[in-house]
């Protein structure tokens, strides 16, 4: 580990010998620079990869087809298509006016796939931000005040990995209700616990290093030497179990979604595969499911290329292989 | 060594009883009338009050506590509303056929994934380790209840192999526990679950063996072994993997901690009668002491498959010194 974490720390070489000679005023900017500069540097580490460039192109699509999906649907998500003598266009294969063909309730699947796509990203991206988030966090102040509070935290990450995620969301839906945010409370709640524990195991290393005992000696405060020394060090941690984060996320939102638990109101690949398999069960016709499959594997697939592309900043011993 | 196992005992017993705790809590707070929690809506309010002492739903809340633990360590988890009968019993039935089913996967995945991982890391960069870790990738991203459906379509419905979800054909009448579980109908039944279970879980010890099997190849008794002239295979298997096994020993909580939620999935995809399916029919029906007793089965069997992992780890690399954190 050793290793890994010197390159790690050389990243941000230029940071935190300059902040004692910068101006005060310019202190809140100075704040935010180096962490944007590091978003932009990974983000050319990722494209720099095959796989993940390829993974970085589907994400993209996904996002782009979340934000004008409405503007290309050819019918609304639940609207009926009816044949010009009134009858509902039950199971209808594929054709020019239906490419994916119909439902059995007479809707059209690739209106419901494109416009599925935006619940699938904004659960997918909100709920890996707020994951990352919490974990890292709780990471940090675990890791670096060590004894109570860390036993503690610990701990709570324990019972956290005893439960099982789809039975507690079940249930834990039933108690709030169901809707968007919902899930999004249910995958935030259980999926912190593994950014927690990797970011509390890489703090532990650094806490003991040169750095943070002399700005120690020096009279920084905790809050400080927390967020402002050792966060930066972690970052590249930090975004790759964001990716991760995204591909359990929509993985667990369609889990969810399937069994039943999304808003009846709104529409996601999961809830397309609900209703099929509620009609028809796995006798379904190839038109109704594989559609939605076949987005959600893309687009969980594009997260786990990004984070493996990403590995090798995290871990610069596997580019060698 | 003993040391390390009583305390990881002593904290198993804390995480148990913090997470019935929870449990208490989190189904008392479902809507509707608390006492729908043991009582079914339909009887009769004499019967519905009658019950309600019984199970002492009409007193405060921290002596309902201490009834709820009471009643938990009797094995007394109330009465199923759709069985009508002890969901204790029911579980008795069930519990075992998840267990078979997921055990046998995460075996069949450690198997393969150890066996496999050991030889992409050997044949590092060619064309077969590629392929392998795009094939595995795509099943981890597929998820299980799709590729399950998928699966069931294809060999269950269209080409007949195997037969369409239960776990026995209907009308099997199994005499004892051998019966039950030793034969070629039950075996028929699992082929296409343990399948879809497998590809699913897959990945992660096929991918986490490579890369500490990456990292044990480099080493210089790796490098005597081969220098010896020994069989590739002897060297691969007989020294480097065995020093390579642990990250994969660590893995097996986190993998179970997914498998048993994800038994939730498997279980409605392939009408397989067990815990999984019996949560969902429960939370669906609103047959609230089912879906609590289901959701605290499954949470006690990853916590104890924790604590069989963590011994495992303990027994297989001794020089971890344990106790002191």
């Amino acid at each position: 580990m050793g290793r890994n974490e010197s390159k790690m720390v050389s990243l941000n070489k230029n940071y935190g010998t300059k902040d004692s000679l910068r101006q005060p005023q310019l202190d809140r900017i100075a704040h935010i620079q180096p962490y944007l500069k590091t978003v932009w540097e990974n983000i050319r580490i990722v494209w720099e990869d095959t796989l993940g460039r390829i993974g970085m192109i589907i994400l993209i699509f996904f996002i782009l087809l979340a934000i004008f999906g409405p503007l290309i649907a050819p019918y609304g998500a639940y609207e009926k298509c009816r044949a010009p003598d009134g009858t509902l266009k039950r199971m209808q294969p594929p054709s020019w006016r239906h490419p994916l063909g119909t439902t059995y309730y007479g809707r059209d699947v690739l209106s419901q796939v494109i416009l599925g796509t935006r619940q699938v990203v904004l659960v997918g991206f909100i709920s890996a931000l707020m994951v990352v988030v919490v974990g890292t966090n709780i990471g940090l102040i675990t890791g670096y005040y060590k004894g109570n509070i860390d036993n503690f935290l610990m701990r709570l990450t324990d019972i956290v990995y005893g439960i099982p995620f789809l039975p507690f969301s079940m249930v834990l839906i039933s108690i709030i209700g169901k809707g968007v945010s919902s899930i999004i409370i249910a995958i935030v709640v259980i999926l912190w616990r593994s950014t927690a524990r990797v970011i509390r195991s890489q703090v532990l290393s650094l806490r003991e290093r040169p750095f943070v005992l002399a700005l120690k000696v020096a009279g920084a405060s905790d809050f400080r030497v927390i967020y402002k020394h050792i966060a930066p060090n972690i970052l590249p941690m930090v975004f790759l179990y964001a990716s991760f984060a995204i591909a359990w996320a929509v993985a667990a939102e369609a889990s969810i979604c399937f069994l039943g638990l999304g808003d009846p109101n709104t529409i996601s690949w999961g809830q397309i595969l609900f209703y099929a398999f509620l009609t028809k069960g796995v006798n379904s016709p190839y038109w109704w499911i594989i559609p939605p499959g076949i987005c959600i594997m893309l687009l969980v697939m594009s997260a786990f290329f990004i984070g493996r592309a990403y590995e090798k900043v995290v871990n610069p011993q596997l580019r060698e292989r | 060594m003993r040391k390390f196992l009583i305390t990881r005992i002593l904290y198993m017993i804390l995480t148990l009883f913090i997470f019935v705790t929870l449990c208490f809590f989190l189904f008392r707070m479902l809507p509707g009338d608390p006492t729908a929690l043991v009582i079914s809506p339909i009887l009769m309010p004499e019967a519905q009050a009658a019950l309600k002492a019984q199970f002492g739903l009409d007193k405060p809340l921290h002596i309902q506590y201490y009834l709820y633990f009471k009643n938990l360590l009797k094995g007394d988890l109330g009465i199923s509303f759709i069985y009508r009968t002890p969901v204790i019993n029911i579980i008795k039935g069930k519990i075992l056929n998840t267990l078979i089913l997921m055990g046998l996967g995460m075996l069949l995945c450690l198997i393969i994934g150890i066996l496999g991982g050991t030889v992409m890391a050997w044949l590092r960069g060619s064309k077969l380790d590629t392929g392998a870790i795009i094939f595995s990738l795509a099943f981890r991203s597929t998820p299980e209840f799709w590729s399950g459906m998928l699966i069931l379509l294809v060999f269950g419905y269209k080409l007949e192999w195997f037969p369409v979800g239960r776990m026995h054909t209907p009308g099997f009448e199994a005499f004892g526990f051998w019966d039950q579980y030793f034969n070629v109908d039950f075996l028929k039944h699992l082929i296409l679950p343990l399948t879809t279970l497998t590809l699913y879980y897959l990945a992660s010890p096929l991918l986490v063996m490579r890369n500490s099997m990456l990292e044990v190849l480099h080493t210089d008794f790796v490098e005597l072994a081969i220098a010896k002239g020994l069989h590739p295979l002897r060297v691969m298997y007989q020294h480097a993997a065995r020093n390579a096994l642990l990250p994969v020993v660590t893995l097996i909580s986190l993998m179970v901690g997914y498998a048993v939620g994800g038994q939730v999935l498997l279980e409605t995809i392939f009408s397989w009668p067990g815990m999984g399916k019996e949560m969902v029919d429960a939370v669906n029906s609103n047959d609230y002491p089912m879906a609590q007793g289901a959701f605290l089965f499954l949470g006690a069997t990853v916590i104890s498959m924790n604590l069989l992992a963590d011994v495992l780890y303990c027994y297989l690399d001794p020089r971890i010194q344990y106790g002191e954190e």
